[in-house]
Formats: structure tokens, sequence, C-alpha cells
């Protein structure tokens, strides 16, 4: 097998792996820390009974590793159990706000990535001259504040204020795109912020990292013209650091979201998720997380196969 | 302008530094400097490290590394002055006119890009040559350049063909477009001995055969006298010498210039082998660790006291490996150390203090071999205070003695790596070694880092100090000059064994195995036609092609 | 020394928000939780600095305690993660073999779920307190700090010096604090005031998604979610701890940032 086949393989393979332990470890977190989970769900006031009816429910009588494997074999075949709040299918309810997430997201990287990418590119052309000395400004000001934050002073000053946009978003089926564009424009552009920081700052890091390598040097040395030394010797080095710049963004995209949803009450899987939390609903949770956890490493898979492909001692061996 | 390619006049460069703790400020490094370059000749710019001799012949092509200015002067090319010309007008220079090959081709080269790209890249960019053009004239120059399979050899990538071959890719890459001239910065510096003379030699074939001009850019004299019709010596971004190659290589006027011709020529007589060896490995064969090949193939040496045995090889002969056995780093897979008497632990744990005492090391980076955050009192007093159980005043008092037998005053206690040069550097990695009193000291490339005088300086040092204190060295080099300055004997490794090995009169007497023979004859010799000399004589192909 | 003009602002700003925290008690105008006002989001007058809050309770109050809750959790997590983080970078640095590949695989494990959601995962079943934030938010921190200084020590630990070291004879502590350590010690630095930043983000969103700090207690996040509602009424109380937190962020950055370059540059040597 070659080594790039071969290399590829063992990647989707540690990915495949990585995801089947950390279902274990989602499913750990839930059942070995200290203390009854039963007890803590119901609070310090409830009857033994009503202790021994959620036992039995969640199956705690059984052994650990045999819930695991049942709950498991149930996630492979795509049923994720029961809410125990309301007793609704928890695939039926994710299935739904897992797309209206996506939908958010979506919008949000389709704007970001090649505005970071774009403002990257200034930051260099232009370093350590003004247009980089405001864009670095920006960053650290905008990563020194957490989403909600930003996500509030934007609902003050544009929704309360301007009043351009909704605050509270719920979108649903009837609505046409533009509508729904229209309602969810406030956390897409807090969403594009958050993200378009850390990856602009990571992007003009990885093209400075190849700028300065002794091939543009030569290629300076042949006369060529700046566009072109970046379009032709530049970028084609810069594409597997910049997906890997992308990939961990939409990685961090993900956490996002979870914020954002709840600001504004989005129905989404991130207000699902936290409103579980708080109920203590634990299979929800414990499905919820297992989603985010495999889109995270999914995420980060995809950027280490962009560099492993995009390696030219891989792609053209000896 | 006639025939004048290239004419600097008066040329002042500056940059802007940034001292820690203070403001940034600009700096001139090269103090006017004025040369000629005919058509179809080359001057060679030889200068220490900081001469500014890259500085300067980058400016021919009026390009400035990171924050290098050029700030006076006129450069004149083909009749005009290209300091005052426009953007475009130089960027015409730079693909055209006036081309460059840097040091290192693996970093030259992008790693993206097939080699026949980048090649004919600036030819059809400034519309010098068609494609199909561009591409016949680059696989005529593979040809010429000795690179073997021309016409296929440009659809490889960089990381496909050696060293030595990237380099002459690099020197295609230069002449492709029918260039006026060549700036040759330091192309052979990177590349193994034995790799570097056929290099050389193509460069050279390659320079005949198109007519081109050339600045030829090297710290090593011994290189340029091959290939330059002129030499301009340079220091510390001043003008030293400039004259004929012949003159500057036979008669020499300045003192620095005498002193760099005349580098290399230490004079050390053979001792006589003494009673018993200090130092004795026997059939010793080893291996890393999850690979499947010996790297040290059954070695026999002997090391007398008080004398110095060369092990001398290219890179990726085994040389260091056999030092890291020695020490007791890599355990080896058969054979034993005999040392001072007792045979030595394979494995470091197992060494005693006096084991690891009396066998001390020095290496080839003395920047990575002390710790940053240590002054030069910390650094030579740990061994006293480790091994002597030395304090206070009577430590103190012996590491003044130990300066001062480096050369260096008692000011330089308290000073931190990072202020110190890089011969005074190795100055005090030398006298931590002998502040344990070992019998052996290992030098592994001590003097490969640094400029010739400055080696020079270490070399002399050395044998010095081993007369004072009978110590004996194991030198590991790749340079041959060095090793007939100071071995009494040697051993010849290739590809894991030792090809050769006795006294050093013997060693380096005919006749000679084959590998030898390239060996020796590889080194650059301070002599006209030397170059072609070689090149007729030899009996066998260098590794590296 | 010079201390540049950035540094220092940074230096002051930082100082001045840990003597906030420190003696809170005795700088709060009025009790934490201490009603004072019938009236709710009251604007700020000279009576109540700030105004007050959703439940009529002084807001410049709430923010100090707040603040000192918020950097007192921050503070203890960033120390847990730090000691725990380092202590075993180093050591799988230092031994090597099977030691450092289970701990580095592990590490590499759980950092594949993103901190938000392992952290979330873990309080749906754990009780909410402080001493459990800090643990829970310390001990997912750690793996990014145990990262760094491992990879800190392992380009020192193949330095020339180390192996000199380890020739001599030198013992393990010797070569862990005398040769790694002081060369190790600035990116750590400075790296503890990014990771300080974190928590004090960290925490403030799990308090606002209502899984950190629990009310009457106050902390900054805390103090956006109680007044959150007043935001589309154009009210203005939830917005004081984003101008608190982004203070404090981009003062410690400004020092981090200081220590970094200065310590890189002095000596010549790698940071």
């Amino acid at each position: 097998m070659p080594l790039l086949v071969r290399l590829l393989v063992q990647r989707i393979a540690l990915g495949l792996l990585l995801l089947f332990l950390v279902s274990i470890l989602i499913f750990a977190g839930t059942i070995i820390l200290p203390g009854d989970v039963a007890q803590s769900i119901l609070g310090q006031s409830a009857t033994p009974e009503a202790l021994a009816n959620l036992r039995r429910e969640l199956g705690l009588n059984d052994p650990p590793v045999t819930r695991y494997f049942h709950w498991l074999g149930g996630v492979l075949q795509g049923d994720l159990g029961t809410a125990l709040t309301s007793g609704q299918d928890i695939a039926t309810a994710i299935g739904k706000r897992l797309g209206n997430t996506l939908f958010l997201a979506f919008w949000a990287a389709l704007i970001s990535v090649p505005l970071a990418i774009l403002l990257g590119l200034i930051a260099v052309r232009y370093r350590e001259r003004w247009p980089d000395k405001v864009i670095s400004a920006v960053t650290l000001a905008s990563i020194s504040v957490p989403e909600f934050l930003i996500a509030y002073v934007a609902i003050f000053f544009f929704s309360v204020r301007l009043r351009w946009a909704p605050s509270v978003t719920t979108i649903n089926d009837s609505m046409t795109l533009g509508e729904k564009l229209h309602t969810i424009s406030i956390p897409v552009a807090v969403l594009t912020v958050v993200v378009l920081a850390h990856m602009m700052r990571m992007t003009r890091a990885a093209i400075l990292n190849v700028m300065q390598s002794a091939y543009i040097e030569t290629a300076e040395l042949k006369g060529m013209r700046m566009f072109n030394i970046i379009w032709k010797h530049a970028f084609p080095n810069s594409v597997a650091p910049i997906v890997n710049v992308v990939m961990l963004n939409m990685a961090y995209l993900v956490v996002g979201v979870v914020v954002i949803e709840v600001v504004f009450t989005y129905p989404g899987m991130g207000q699902y998720l936290v409103d579980h939390v708080s109920k203590r609903d634990i299979p929800v949770v414990q499905a919820c997380g297992l989603i985010f956890a495999a889109v995270y490493i999914g995420l980060n898979m995809i950027a280490d196969i962009v560099s492993i492909i995009s390696n030219p001692r891989l792609r053209h061996p000896k | 302008m006639s025939d004048k390619l290239l004419k600097v006049k008066d040329l002042k460069i500056g940059a802007t530094v940034y001292p820690p703790g203070e403001k940034p400020h600009d700096i001139e490094i090269v103090h006017g400097v004025s040369f000629e370059v005919e058509k179809g000749k080359v001057l060679g710019l030889i200068g220490e490290s900081g001469a500014g001799k890259s500085t300067i012949g980058l400016s021919a092509m009026a390009y400035g590394r990171g924050g290098v200015k050029i700030t006076g002067g006129e450069v004149w090319v083909n009749g005009r002055d290209i300091l005052k010309s426009n953007l475009g007008d130089i960027r015409a220079l730079r693909g055209g006119e006036v081309t460059y090959v840097s040091q290192s081709a693996a970093a030259s080269f992008n790693p993206a890009k097939q080699i026949m790209d980048q090649v004919t890249e600036a030819s059809i960019l400034q519309g010098k040559f068609s494609k199909k053009e561009a591409e016949a004239r680059a696989v005529e120059l593979f040809r010429k350049l000795g690179l073997p399979d021309p016409e296929n050899i440009g659809n490889r990538y960089p990381h496909q063909v050696s060293g030595g071959q990237l380099q002459r890719c690099m020197t295609a890459l230069a002449l492709c477009p029918e260039p006026d001239l060549v700036v040759f910065d330091e192309p052979t510096t990177a590349l193994d001995v034995t790799t570097q003379i056929d290099v050389l030699m193509a460069i050279k074939e390659a320079i005949r055969d198109t007519g081109v001009a050339a600045l030829y850019i090297t710290h090593d004299l011994a290189v340029v006298a091959q290939v330059s019709d002129d030499i301009l010596v340079l220091k510390m971004g001043d003008m030293v010498e400039y004259g004929s190659v012949d003159q500057i290589i036979n008669n020499p006027q300045e003192e620095y210039t005498q002193a760099l011709v005349s580098v290399r020529s230490i004079n050390h007589e053979e001792k006589e082998p003494t009673s018993e060896p200090v130092l004795r490995v026997q059939n010793v064969t080893a291996r890393y660790k999850g690979t499947n090949f010996d790297v040290l193939k059954n070695i026999n040496v002997e090391l007398h006291p008080g004398q110095t045995l060369a092990v001398v090889g290219e890179s990726g002969s085994g040389k260091s490996t056999l030092a890291r056995v020695i020490t007791g780093l890599l355990p080896p897979s058969q054979g034993r150390i005999h040392f001072a008497g007792r045979d030595l632990s394979a494995d470091l744990a197992g060494r005693s203090s006096e084991d690891l005492r009396e066998l001390q090391m020095i290496y080839q980076m003395a920047d990575t071999a002390m710790n940053p955050r240590q002054t030069v009192g910390t650094i030579i007093g740990r061994p006293l205070e480790l091994y002597f159980g030395l304090k206070g005043e009577e430590k103190r008092k012996r590491i003044i003695e130990l300066l001062d037998e480096i050369e260096m005053g008692v000011e330089f206690i308290d000073r931190y790596p990072a202020e110190l040069s890089g011969g005074q550097k190795q100055r005090v990695c030398i006298a931590r070694a002998l502040a344990a009193k070992p019998k052996l000291i290992i030098c592994d490339e001590v003097t490969s880092a640094l400029d010739p005088l400055v080696a020079d300086g270490i070399l002399k040092l050395l044998l010095e100090l081993q007369k004072i204190e009978d110590v004996a060295f194991l030198f590991i080099t790749h340079d041959l000059a060095t090793v007939k300055a100071i071995a009494d004997s040697i051993a010849v490794m290739f590809q894991g064994e030792v090809v050769r090995y006795g006294g050093k009169t013997d060693v380096l007497s005919p006749p000679f195995d084959d590998y030898t023979d390239l060996l020796l004859s590889s080194v650059p010799e301070m002599k006209l036609g030397w170059l072609e000399e070689v090149i007729a004589n030899r009996k066998m192909e260098s590794a590296g092609n | 020394m010079r201390i540049p003009i950035a540094a220092l602002i940074g230096l002051i700003f930082t100082f001045a928000y840990f003597f906030v925290a420190i003696f809170a008690p005795w700088i709060a105008p009025y009790g934490m939780a201490e009603v004072v006002s019938r009236d709710v989001w009251l604007p700020p007058s000279s009576e109540f600095l700030l105004g007050t809050d959703n439940l009529g309770r002084d807001l410049l109050s709430r923010m100090i305690y707040g603040g000192r809750t918020t950097i007192f959790i921050a503070t203890a997590a960033t120390i847990l993660s730090f000691t725990t983080g380092s202590v075993l970078g180093f050591l799988a640095a230092v031994l090597g073999g099977w030691a450092d590949q289970a701990m580095s695989r592990f590490v590499d494990l759980i950092m594949s779920i993103p901190s938000l959601i392992f952290a979330l995962v873990v309080l749906s079943v754990t009780p909410v307190t402080i001493p459990i934030l800090i643990l829970v938010m310390g001990f997912l921190d750690s793996t990014r700090v145990f990262r760094l200084a491992r990879a800190v020590a392992v380009d020192i630990n193949v330095m020339d010096y180390v192996e000199a070291a380890k020739l001599r004879g030198e013992g393990r502590a010797w070569i862990i604090f005398r040769e790694i350590l002081p060369n190790a010690l600035s990116p750590l630095v400075a790296e503890m005031g990014l990771r300080f930043i974190f928590m004090v983000l960290f925490v403030s969103t799990l308090s606002f998604l209502g899984l950190g700090v629990q009310p009457p207690e106050a902390d900054w996040g805390g103090i956006v979610k109680e007044n959150a509602d007043g935001i589309v009424y154009g009210i203005g109380a939830a917005l004081y701890p984003a101008v608190a937190i982004a203070t404090l962020a981009i003062s410690v950055n400004l020092v981090a940032d200081w220590v970094l370059n200065r310590t890189t540059s002095l000596k010549g040597g790698r940071g």
C-alpha cells in the first residue's frame, strides 16, 4: 500500500477509535462520578420509592458495562433513547434541532471563512503597518470577551436601539429562506465575529510562516510580482495550514453555537443540551455530548487528512 | 561603460537591529565597497561571517534581505544604475540579467512544485523564451551540469533528488534565462566534501561554457581560488584587499589576507604510540533502536595517552555514533570499550562518577552545549563542585585558572553564553571539559561551525592544552585539513566501517584505498588549477551522486 | 529595567482588579445580596453609581463581589490546572517511553471533546458548587498546560547541554530543576496569563448558562444572566460585566506578552 493511502487509512481509523473512546468517556462521565445520580436528579427531598423507580428506569441496577453496550448498541442503530423529563424520543427531537444548528453554523462559516482568509492576507501584506495593527488590536479585544456578552452588546445596539433584526430568533418551516436569514442575522453576525478573530490570527501566522521560506525569496529574485509569488508559490504551500486553521475554528464554532443559541433562544442542539443539563436529563445530555464530540472529531480529522494529502513528500514519494 | 558588466561604487548598506532592552536602531554593515566585474569574468567575494559578503552580492540585484537597506553608493549593471531604477525594471533585471544561487537549494526550491517548472519559470515569465524553448534549454543545462537522466529529472519534486543534485538544479535555474551575471552565494558550503568538488566543477564548466559572469561568495579561500579570476577580501563590511586570484593567493599584501591564506597550515608532528592505550574500542557493532541495520560495524581503534585519534568521514559514516557508543549514550550490540585500564559499562547508567569524570565531551554547536541561563562561572564551576567538591573562593580561583588556560579573562566569569562570540563559547566548553581533569576528551566537530581563523585558534589552543594537561583527544571531523593539523593517528570511516586506520603519516601516504583517495583528493587546496587536476585523476565516484 | 507603556497599563489594571477582589467587603458600598431599592434597574445615580439590578440590589456592589467570585474561581482553577499540567508534562518529557505515551494519549482523548461540552456533561450529574467548578475547570484545562509543558521540556531535553549534564553524571533533580526549568519558565508564565483569561471566560460562560456560580452569590456571568431581560427594554445593566471582563483579559494579555518578549530576548536563549 502506498505510504499516502496507509497514512489516510490510519488517520481515519484513529478518528473512529477516538470516537469510540469518547463515547466511553461520555458515558463514564455520567455514571462514575461521586454521588448517586438518581439522588442528584431528584434532589435531597426525593422519596425512596421515587429513587428506586428512577434507578430502574435508568437501568442503574445493571452493571455499568452492560448499560454502556446497551446504550452504544442503540446509538449505532439511531436509537438515542427517550428523554427522562418529557418522555420524547431523543433522536426525533435532535433531528430537527441539529438541522437548525447546522443552518446557523453554515451561514456563520460561509461569511467568516472567506473574510478571515482575506483579512489574514491583508494583515500579512501590510505587516507591521496600520492595517495589520488595527486587525490585531480588534482581534485581541474580541477574544477577550465571552461570546454571550458580544451577543448582548449586539442585541442592545442592533436589535433594541436600531431595530434591524429580532433578538429572539425562533425559526420554523413556514418561513421563507429570506425571512429565516433575516431572523438569524444577529446570531450569525456574532458567531462570525467570535470565530473571525481566532481564524484571522491563525491564518496570518500560517501565511507569514510560508512567506518567510527561502523559496519565496527565490521567487522574489526571479523578478516575480507579489501577486504571482503569493498565488503560485505561497498559496500551494499554505493550503494545508489554512485548511487546518479553518477546521480548528469550525470546531470552535461548534462550542460557540451552544452559548449563542441560549442567548437568542434559538431552537437548536445547543439550547436543547443546556436546557437538559439543568434538568439533569442524562440520556439527552449523553446524546448531545456525543454528537458535538463527533462533529469536533470529524472536523479535526478532515484537517489532518487535508494536510496529509497536500504534503508533496507523501504525494510524490521517492 | 564598454565591457564593464557590473560596477559597484562606494556601496553602503544599513540594517535595523533590535538589541534587547534598547530601542531598535539602524547601523551600517557595509562601509563603502567598490568593485567591477567584466563580461564573462568571475569575482570571488571572500570573508568570515559578518563580513557582509552575501549582502553585497544581493545588492547586485537591488535586493536587501530582512531589514537590510542599501543606504548609499551606486550599482551599475549593463550601463544603468539599478538603485535608481523603478520596480518594474528591477523585476526584469532579477529574472533576466542577474540571477541567484543560494547556499541551501533544499530550502530555496518550492517543495510543492516540480523542478522543471521552477527552473523555467523566470525565463517564461520575463518573455525571454517560450515554454518549449525554456524546457529544451533546461534539459541542456541539466546535461551540462552532469545531472543523471537530464531528460526527466525536471519532472521530479525537490525532495526526490539528492542535495548535490539539487544544488546543480539551482545552478540550472540561475542559468536558464541566459543571464549576464550569476550571484553564487556559498553554493557548495552545505555539501559533503566529496560532493562539493563535483558541484564546483559543474559550476565552473557551466560558467566557462555559457560565458556568464559571476560573483562567487564563500568563506573558503581555497574554493574561491578554483573558480575566480579576481578576489575581493572583506572583513566586517570593509574592503581589505582586491586583486587577481594569483596575486591574492600567492602574494597577499594585507596581514588579514595572509592569515586567511596561511590558515590550516598548523604543523603537528605525529607522536609515537606510548605504553598502554587509554582507550581501546574492541569489535564494536551498534544500531539505533527500531532500525534494522548496523550504523557501526565491528570497529577496532586505540588511542594512547596524551595523543589525538582523528575519526574522519562524511555525513552518515557513523563517526558521531562512535562517540555516542564510547560515552555510553548508545550501548553497542556487540564489543566492548576498554578505558584507562578497565572495561566501561556499555550503558551510561552503569558508569561510576570516576568513569564520567575521566571521559569528557565537547560539542560541535557551543551554542546549544551551554545552558543559556547559566553564567560562564556556573558552567565551568559545576564539574569542580560535582567531582572535586570545590566551593567558594577555592572554586573561584580554579575557574579563573581555567579561564586563563583558554586565554579568557576573569571578567567573563559572570557573563552569559549569549554575550560571547562563537570562538569564546567553544573555549568555555573546552574549559568545562578540562575542569574535570579528564584522561580523554571526545571532540565532536568542534571547529566545524566556526570561521577558519577562529577554528585555527581553537585547534592551536587544543594542541597547547594537550601538552600541558597530557589529555588524549578523540577528534571527530569531516575536515581533512583539521585532521592533518591535529592528529597522531587517524581512522577513516565510510558507511559504518573503519576503512583505513593507523599513524597519521601512514594513513596519509600512498598507496590509498579508493575511498581515502577520494576523500583526500577532495579537500580544496590553496593552489590554482587544483580542481582540474583532481577531477582528472579520480578513481571513484563521490558518494553524493 | 524599562517596562513598556502597554505592559505597565496592563500591570496596573491587573493589580487593581486583584486588589478590589481581595478587599471587596471594604470597598463595596452595599452588601452583596442586599436589596437597597424597591425600584429595579434604576439608572446610575450618586447613590447607586451603576444603578440597581433586576432585584433592586446595588449593581456596583454586585460587580465588586462578582469580580471577587469570578477572579477567585479563575485563580484557583488556574493554579490547579497549572500545577497538575506542568508537573505531569515535565515528567512525561523526562521519563519518555510508555509513561509519556500513556499520559499523552489520555490527554489527546480528553482534548478531542470541546471543554465546554465535557464540562456540561459532567455538571449534569454532579452538584454545581464552587469546589466542583474549580475541579472540573482545572482538570479539563490542565490538558492544555500538559501539552505545552511537555513540548517545551522535550525541546529542551534534546539540547546538548542537557546531554552534557547527563554525561557529567547529574541526577534527575538537577536536570529538571537546574537545566530544564529555568529555560521553560517564561513560556509557562506567559501561558499562565492566557489560561487565567480562559478560566475567567469559562466560569462566566458556565454561570451565564446557569451551571456555574449559583444565586444569590454574585459573579460576572451570573450578573449577565440576571439582567439579560433588561436588554430588550434598552437597559444596559447586563453589559457592565462585558467591560470588566474585557479590561481584565486585555490587561493580563498585555502583561503575558511582555513577560514572553522580555525573557526570550534577554539572554538570547530560547524562551
